[in-house]
């Protein structure tokens, strides 16, 4: 009888089911994972140092590129940690449309995610309804800040402008018929608030729609359920924060715990689950897209009925007003301090961290008083859930792998940097 | 947060304690980092390691510009200057705890003298500072003493050099191109000029 060996296989760089470009070293001993080593850095951009060379205000594009499936709670962490250190207020109503577009960014990160997660299981289709939803909320982003991906929409001091009064439409073309055109700028006629609205209204069917075709899905099941089981100990030992802790059943949620910007204000509730495996954060992801709507819904509200300023008119830090710049001294040099120097942030360190999609996005500043950050240490949550791989896949099948990449929600801007 | 404050000044010492932005930050000699850090894992209830990051002091409150344009004129600022201060206590290492149960946080921070890089590492305490010591390593060079698996992590295969140390130049020192006469790809000296486009002004 010939001995059975284990061997070693090579996953990635250029797979497509991992998420980007994870390699895997795994040892198999016939389907099953003796071992798990990824090895990451090949999307490594030196992020940190090339923050270390600019002025503050030129490194909120870099925090974009990092999670690039949810870019603006990036923006949000390493905003905030600016602002605690100079301690400038901000206006409310720029907080609200933070939140809310945090939120939006929830639900395009997670759309994101059970589009990608069901297609590596084998569902194909969700992966098309999921990016059908995921367009409009790109269409706020685009509508809001002129960008459809990397927004650079929150800066120190407020939001770059206020949310357009109207909503862009769909322009006529040779492709649709007039009829089409006025189906699907049918939600385009009011205000983008109006467009948000109408999304947050009809958002909880898609999510229904996805759960459909998933919760009791035989083949689904059969592929999450018990697979990579982490106990609540183990997952608080791994450093997991965001759904892969409350998959566990862990009740943390920055958002509840360490409140910031105006979330204890809002209602919603955090989803926790049980036997932290790969169904029940898959569970915990579905209804926090729920609890996201919810807090969606609240701040439309608020923002409909509350106009005000959404930057700070502190001008040493915010830009000043344009028309003002035209005949008054002072505007003037502000706006070329602003735009020559930057501003200075006093001595000393902060960390900041936001409950971003994929769990808690961290900013550590170090500042020495200088325009530029001494030293930005950016803790991305796909880090520690990655290096988890080897715990989490080991004793499980080749198979099993490509659930537990895609249940940790791992992308690679932000694990390298 | 008054509370833990006190708790941690009785046991470590009140003048290692400090607390600003409404952090605290208790540092420690980077000799007794595992008693330390056993003891607020389990005494203070810090279950998690947030974070654990290097940092290099080497360049710590330079400015490329002193304000003082008149004497050599403005085109000094766009090079880097050479550091000629030498730091006792050149490498730093953060570690950001999180208690989940009672709900708080806390900045650790060890210095490291520049003749021995060397730190015990914390993986036994917290699993996960098994990839953050990796990172340390590679990006300070860093030695984190116990550590099972210190390979590099986020530079690429046969990287020389640490690249977030503070004399590493911004654009790298080798720079990469296919060779056709070979048939492989060349590592080569860096053919760009540093270039610093805002000078780093400190202003009190």
């Amino acid at each position: 009888m010939s001995e059975i060996k284990n061997y070693t296989l090579n996953f990635g760089p250029q797979h497509p089911a991992a998420h980007g470009v994870l390699r895997l070293i795994l040892e198999l001993d016939g389907e099953v994972v003796e071992r798990a080593d990824p090895h990451i850095g090949l999307l490594h951009r030196g992020t940190e140092k090339l923050a270390e060379s600019k002025p503050y205000n030129q490194s909120i594009g870099y925090m974009d590129r990092l999670d690039y499936v949810s870019m603006m709670c990036n923006e949000h962490a390493y905003v905030m940690g600016i602002e605690k250190m100079l301690g400038l207020k901000i206006p409310e109503r720029a907080e609200y449309i933070r939140v809310m577009f945090d939120e939006i960014t929830r639900i395009m990160n997670h759309l994101m995610w059970i589009g990608t997660h069901a297609l590596d299981v084998g569902a194909m289709s969700v992966f098309l309804y999921a990016f059908r939803e995921r367009e409009s909320l790109i269409d706020c982003y685009e509508a809001v800040s002129g960008s459809r991906m990397h927004a650079t929409y929150y800066r120190p001091g407020g939001v770059y402008r206020d949310l357009p009064d109207k909503m862009p439409q769909y322009l006529k073309s040779k492709l649709r018929s007039d009829k089409k055109l006025k189906e699907i700028n049918k939600n385009r006629q009011g205000s983008l608030l109006d467009f948000i609205d109408d999304f947050a209204v009809n958002f909880p069917k898609s999510i229904q729609q996805y759960s459909d075709l998933l919760t009791d899905n035989r083949i689904w099941k059969q592929r999450l359920v018990n697979i990579a089981i982490v106990s609540a100990d183990r997952a608080k030992q791994l450093g997991f924060t965001g759904a892969m802790l409350r998959g566990s059943g862990v009740e943390w949620d920055i958002r509840k715990n360490e409140p910031y910007s105006v979330y204890e204000k809002l209602e919603f509730d955090i989803p926790v689950g049980i036997t932290g495996d790969c169904y029940d954060r898959y569970l915990v992801r579905m209804e926090e897209m729920r609890q996201s709507t919810r807090i969606i819904n609240q701040c439309v509200a608020w923002l409909k009925a509350n106009p005000g300023p959404v930057m700070s008119d502190d001008h040493k830090v915010t830009p000043p007003d344009r028309e003002a710049m035209k005949d008054d001294m002072e505007s003037l040099i502000h706006h070329f301090k602003l735009f020559t120097e930057g501003f200075c942030l006093p001595e000393g360190e902060s960390y900041t961290a936001v409950e971003a999609p994929k769990g808690e996005f961290g900013v550590y500043l170090v500042s020495d008083g200088a325009n530029k950050p001494y030293r930005v240490k950016i803790r991305a949550p796909g880090f520690p859930h990655l290096a988890s791989m080897d715990e989490m896949s080991k004793g499980h099948m080749l198979s099993d792998v490509v659930t537990i990449i895609g249940s940790q929600d791992i992308v690679f801007g932000e694990v390298d940097r | 947060m008054k509370e833990l404050k006190k708790k941690i000044a009785k046991v470590f010492g009140k003048k290692n304690v400090s607390e600003s932005f409404d952090e605290l930050t208790l540092v420690i000699n980077s000799d007794d980092v595992v008693e330390v850090c056993t003891q607020l894992r389990d005494d203070f209830n810090f279950d998690i390691l947030v974070d654990l990051c290097g940092v290099d002091y080497l360049t710590y409150g330079e400015s490329d510009w002193n304000g003082n344009a008149s004497s050599s004129g403005f085109g000094r600022a766009r090079q880097a200057q050479k550091s000629s201060n030498k730091k006792e206590q050149r490498f730093g290492v953060v570690y950001h705890l999180l208690s989940v149960s009672e709900n708080q946080r806390l900045r650790v921070k060890a210095l490291l003298s520049s003749e021995n890089l060397m730190i015990k590492s914390v993986t036994k305490i917290w699993n996960c500072a098994d990839w953050y010591e990796r990172e340390a390593f590679d990006l300070f060079g860093i030695l984190f003493e116990n550590h099972n698996d210190l390979r590099r992590i986020l530079t690429d295969y046969g990287f020389v050099g640490h690249p977030l140390r503070k004399d590493f130049p911004m654009i790298g020192e080798v720079e990469m191109r296919y060779d056709e006469e070979l048939g492989r790809v060349v590592y080569e000296p860096v053919s760009i000029e540093p270039n610093i486009n805002v000078p780093r002004v400190i202003r009190k």
